[in-house]
């Protein structure tokens, strides 16, 4: 890289160019993203993309980095999941899910460029979260969030997080954040995805782009 | 650019030699976070305390609320040496236009001073500045001096390195007829906030309040610092 680009801007190259977030409540988890796709920062190749994917009944993924590996690592850990729960005649624990994506990322740290945050709910811990790093670091976290917009809302988030929140405060807490986000960082946009775990079930929840909450200067 | 080229260059040649610290070669920056919000009848202006050559901290009580007038100050980012001689250099020009009008100058002229030397000087320099003051004319304002050399007058302004982590908490946070009292805590709030995220933000808050009367200062320290309830 020549060197005027790297002091003209520290941004040329964005990797995880995206806001995504879990965060646990009283009895279940909610994970959320923005559902935009851009090149390099100044095409928006896809204003409605998923990026929660869902590798078993109560688990979920969400992929920042290069869609592709991100595609390829939630492919291969659903197969490896299912085969798994069938072995073991139960679902799997959050932690398999979260532990099989890490052996894959670090395993393969040299070719891969994606982090996950994995959530979900199984009958022995309740409702998780956990981060899986770019090199393959596993972390359980009360709450996580990551992609390029999530830098804007470090702050918000440290001052807003309570543990045990409710569903409804819950949803309002990931709702703004991804808001607050997407309204300072160009490569988030688009609708807000959010999926609900929780004991009885996952729903999925879309906020479009004109619902989300406002503030001050819009 | 040039200071690109040569870091890099001093920087393969100490890097050879253990017993030269990394940072020696080093700029000297104020990776920071600064603050100014505007309230009704004048401002509050806020920052960190921390100057780092690489991982070393040079300073951890810094001052990085400058005074450019008697009502108008500015919070200096980016390169410590690059941001001081440009505050001095606008002291003085500001200085003698006050004596030459006879009156207090406007927050306005000075934020503009700022911004002739960040743009004249944009490949030189490495300078995020915020101005804030209070003048007869138009009350408390605030004006941001990015890197680049733009001029923009905003209600709230946060700059530095720590700022990327507060955006979010400001945009919910903020509101228009805030007290001083109310905006002095969103401002040490911010700041926190931002000092606990960010590496190159940190030490104590510095807090200055600029209106009518006079400028009144604040120091909070660390352990008094307004604190989040993170698990």
């Amino acid at each position: 890289m020549c060197l005027w680009c790297l002091s003209e801007s520290t941004t040329a190259f964005l990797p995880f160019q995206t806001t995504i977030l879990a965060v646990k409540f009283n009895g279940g988890v909610i994970i959320g993203s923005d559902s935009r796709a851009s090149m390099g920062g100044s095409y928006v190749s896809s204003k409605t993309i998923n990026k929660l994917i869902q590798v078993h009944d109560r688990i979920f993924c969400c992929i920042a980095g290069s869609l592709a590996d991100a595609q390829a690592v939630t492919k291969m850990a659903k197969f490896q999941l299912s085969f798994h729960s069938i072995q073991m005649e139960s679902p799997p624990l959050v932690k398999a899910a979260a532990s099989v994506m890490k052996e894959l990322c670090y395993s393969n740290k040299e070719e891969l460029q994606a982090g996950f945050i994995t959530a979900g709910w199984d009958r022995k811990k309740g409702p998780q979260v956990y981060t899986v790093s770019l090199g393959g670091m596993l972390l359980s976290q009360p709450f996580t969030i990551g992609g390029s917009g999530s830098t804007y809302i470090y702050g918000y988030v440290d001052a807003k997080y309570k543990p045990d929140m409710s569903r409804e405060e819950c949803l309002q807490f990931a709702t703004n954040a991804l808001a607050l986000a997407i309204g300072r960082d160009n490569v988030s946009g688009g609708v807000v995805h959010l999926v609900v775990i929780t004991e009885d079930g996952v729903e999925h929840v879309v906020i479009p782009g004109d619902k989300l909450p406002k503030f001050h200067d819009e | 650019m040039a200071a690109v080229s040569a870091m890099g260059f001093s920087q393969h040649l100490s890097s050879c030699n253990d017993l030269v610290p990394e940072w020696t070669s080093r700029e000297v920056s104020t990776g920071t976070t600064i603050m100014a919000v505007e309230y009704d009848g004048g401002v509050v202006m806020g920052a960190d305390s921390r100057t780092t050559t690489g991982a070393y901290i040079a300073n951890r009580v810094t001052d990085k609320l400058t005074p450019i007038h008697d009502r108008i100050f500015c919070c200096r980012s980016g390169s410590a040496a690059d941001t001081q001689a440009i505050a001095d250099a606008v002291t003085y020009q500001l200085g003698f236009h006050s004596i030459e009008l006879d009156e207090p100058p406007l927050v306005q002229t000075a934020a503009n001073l700022f911004k002739d030397m960040c743009y004249r000087y944009r490949e030189e320099l490495m300078a995020g500045i915020i101005v804030a003051g209070w003048d007869k004319r138009r009350g408390g304002q605030v004006y941001t001096v990015p890197v680049g050399g733009m001029l923009s007058r905003q209600p709230v302004s946060v700059g530095g390195s720590g700022s990327t982590y507060i955006y979010g908490y400001v945009d919910s946070n903020y509101r228009t007829g805030m007290s001083k009292e109310e905006c002095l805590r969103f401002t040490a709030g911010a700041l926190s906030l931002a000092m606990e995220r960010d590496g190159s933000s940190g030490g104590v808050v510095r807090l200055a309040v600029i209106n009518e009367q006079g400028v009144e200062r604040q120091v909070i320290l660390g352990n008094q610092l307004p604190k989040f309830s993170t698990v």
